[in-house]
């Protein structure tokens, strides 16, 4: 379901916007406009939606006008034209006590310099948005030490801000946001401010807390890799324009234009790409109830390969097998395909990303199985294919 | 060719005998309010034996600054005071400087948080403010007399608009100190302009704000000192006096009178307003 809606977007910071804006719609170039109007664009003829539940990562260098877009939405920065919808209510034509009221409902917002009240303990901060709501002291505080709980702060409540490191001062404003319950978190590049190490921590931590609370995220960030990281979908700015919208894989092996391509150009692709989108299919399984030594050397050979995968009757990956023990297993005259499956062979997971598959697959003399949470085989990997994989997508 | 002459002065005076005119209830009413401010003050502290008041003040001033040198400094230079035999005239000084202070920042805090919040209020007060400081303090003691006639009700008038710019100035700069982003955020949480200013601006302004209370007690006492002209009585009147006498010795000794109660307000209000 959608939650947020932008629709043909404007914001133009001057004396004179309306000119502006048809300039703009006319195809004149941003610094023609400021040369002849003194306006600024922010935001330029923007348009797209996020899903309820979705992580969506606006992403753009500095100057691309994601900050002002994100302000637009909850009217930190009123919009010159368009229209915002949220839970299909427009944004932009309520009045100040009606916008309060939403803020105060359905928006959590995180800032890049965290924005705490340095004259307010760890919990006073964290328990702002209720207090604002009018929730009495207690109901609130309980909620504050939960959601400081809940991003790793149990502990800290009663200190203040500026005794604090980087990141647990991001927790906090972390924290702050979600105490309310909002349906819709704004994260204006919530983790710039970190120390790499830290921003990933910070990053893992933002990843668990979607998959078991499930928020509407729109994040701001700079950081491509952090966009790949984090988004469903990424929408790609520049100039204050939306160059492109899609997930993170699109992105990266459909760029929309050379700004994109030059933009990817760098990426890692090995921390993008996951076992899922480099693993094959295979249809050369083992059944363990059903196929016997002979049938499993018969399905290797027809499919040249050394080594089967053996799966139980609801495709459960039970082990490998390799040709030679069910040769040996051929001429004992044995039916026993279960004594030579051996049981610890390495999997991964759908989502390990391909970075990590090169470590997991050294040294390894069979291909590697890609399994989902249950432990169903989806897929095989194996190292040639990988690396041609990687090359493909990589296109550099 | 004679350019005439722009009667400015005529001008401001026929409008102050306007007002003295037909205001005279307003400044009645101001009158007897100050005065009973005043007396109670004064009461208060001459209720004390002098020893007992500066025992008590010493252990107060210790309280209050954590400092031990500046509470025995205090304790001696009060009984320095009572020595010279200027008691009187310092409690009267004492009170004064409270009641116009009191005054100025009952006035002058709100009219900074106006002038904060809307720049329309900030765009009229801001030039009277240039105007208040700039001009002589002398000058003001002249549209006290007609107002209120010679003596303490007209010292304290003159003093009130002598010492409040500052209390106005450092609260609007104090609350517009406040950093842009803390501001958006409250903002952003769905704050009331009401909640915003109690809950985020006062509180880091205030530091800002007490150095202006600072400012507006030292300037009422420097002012308190000049009202004597007009009949405040206290340390300056005993300045004043000898002034006149062409006295040295009692000019300085009531001279050092003064600077030791500025010393003393001066250290209390710096430690109240740099702790957090």
């Amino acid at each position: 379901m959608e939650k947020i809606r932008v629709e043909k977007l404007y914001k133009v910071f001057g004396p004179q916007p309306n000119k502006a804006i048809q300039m703009l719609e006319q195809g004149a170039s941003k610094s023609e406009i400021m040369e002849k109007t003194n306006c600024g664009v922010g935001v330029n003829n923007t348009s797209f939606s996020v899903d309820e539940g979705e992580l969506v990562v606006v992403m753009g260098l500095s100057g691309s006008g994601k900050s002002t877009l994100v302000r637009c939405i909850n009217r930190l920065i009123e919009p010159t034209r368009g229209k915002v919808y949220i839970d299909g209510t427009d944004i932009t034509s309520l009045n100040t006590e009606e916008l309060r009221k939403v803020r105060l409902k359905k928006l959590g917002m995180v800032f890049q310099n965290f924005a705490l009240f340095p004259h307010r303990t760890v919990c006073q901060n964290a328990e702002y948005g209720l207090e604002i709501k009018g929730m009495p002291l207690d109901e609130r505080r309980k909620k504050a030490y939960e959601a400081l709980e809940l991003v790793g702060l149990a502990g800290w409540e009663e200190s203040l801000p500026d005794q604090l490191s980087g990141g647990m001062q991001q927790r906090v404003g972390l924290a702050r946001a979600l105490a309310l319950d909002p349906d819709i978190l704004l994260m204006d590049e919530a983790f710039s401010a970190l120390d790499p190490l830290i921003r990933r921590d910070m990053q893992d931590e933002l990843i668990s807390i979607q998959e078991r609370m499930r928020k509407t995220i729109l994040f701001i960030s700079h950081d491509l890799d952090e966009a790949l990281k984090l988004g469903d979908r990424i929408v790609l700015m520049k100039d204050g324009e939306i160059v492109q919208v899609g997930t993170p894989e699109d992105i990266l092996t459909n760029p929309a234009n050379d700004y994109v391509r030059r933009f990817v150009e760098d990426v890692d692709i090995t921390k993008v790409l996951t076992a899922e989108s480099v693993m094959k299919k295979t249809e050369a399984v083992g059944y363990l109830k059903t196929d016997g030594p002979r049938a499993a050397l018969r399905k290797m050979r027809k499919n040249s390969i050394s080594n089967l995968f053996v799966l139980d009757e609801s495709r459960k990956l039970m082990g490998v097998v390799t040709a030679q023990d069910c040769a040996r297993l051929v001429q004992e005259e044995s039916r026993d395909l279960a004594s030579v499956v051996c049981t610890s062979c390495k999997t991964a997971h759908l989502d390990t990303p391909a970075q990590d598959l090169f470590v997991i697959m050294q040294d390894l003399g069979y291909p590697l199985a890609v399994v989902d949470d249950d432990n169903r085989l989806k897929g095989v990997i194996i190292r040639g294919s990988l690396i041609g994989a990687l090359a493909e997508r990589g296109g550099n | 060719m004679d350019i005439p002459r722009i009667p400015v002065g005529k001008a401001i005076e026929a409008s102050i005998d306007y007002l003295v005119e037909h205001f005279s209830f307003a400044t009645k009413a101001f009158s007897a309010v100050l005065d009973t401010g005043l007396d109670i003050v004064e009461g208060a502290m001459h209720a004390l034996p002098p020893w007992l008041f500066i025992l008590l003040t010493g252990l107060l001033v210790w309280r209050l600054t954590k400092s031990r040198k500046i509470g025995i400094f205090s304790i001696a230079g009060l009984l320095l005071i009572l020595n010279m035999g200027l008691w009187k005239a310092t409690i009267s000084t004492i009170s004064l400087v409270i009641v116009s202070t009191l005054m100025a920042l009952l006035i002058g805090v709100p009219t900074g948080i106006l002038a904060a919040m809307n720049k329309y209020v900030n765009k009229t007060v801001m030039p009277s403010l240039d105007v208040m400081q700039t001009m002589p303090a002398f000058v003001y003691l002249i549209p006290a007399i007609p107002f209120f006639g010679l003596g303490k009700v007209a010292a304290i008038f003159s003093t009130i608009i002598f010492a409040m710019p500052p209390a106005i100035r450092l609260t609007c700069l104090g609350i517009n100190q406040v950093p842009k982003e803390l501001v958006e955020c409250a903002e952003a949480f769905g704050s009331s302009r009401w909640q915003r200013l109690v809950k985020l601006e006062l509180p880091l302004a205030l530091p800002t704000i007490m150095a202006g209370v600072n400012q507006t007690v030292m300037l009422a006492l420097s002012m308190v000192v000049i009202a004597a002209m007009i009949g405040a009585k206290g340390l300056g009147g005993e300045v004043w006096k000898a002034i006149q006498r062409l006295q040295m010795g009692n000019g300085f000794e009531a001279g050092i009178g003064i600077v030791i109660v500025a010393m003393i307000m001066d250290r209390v209000l710096q430690k109240i307003g740099s702790k957090k």
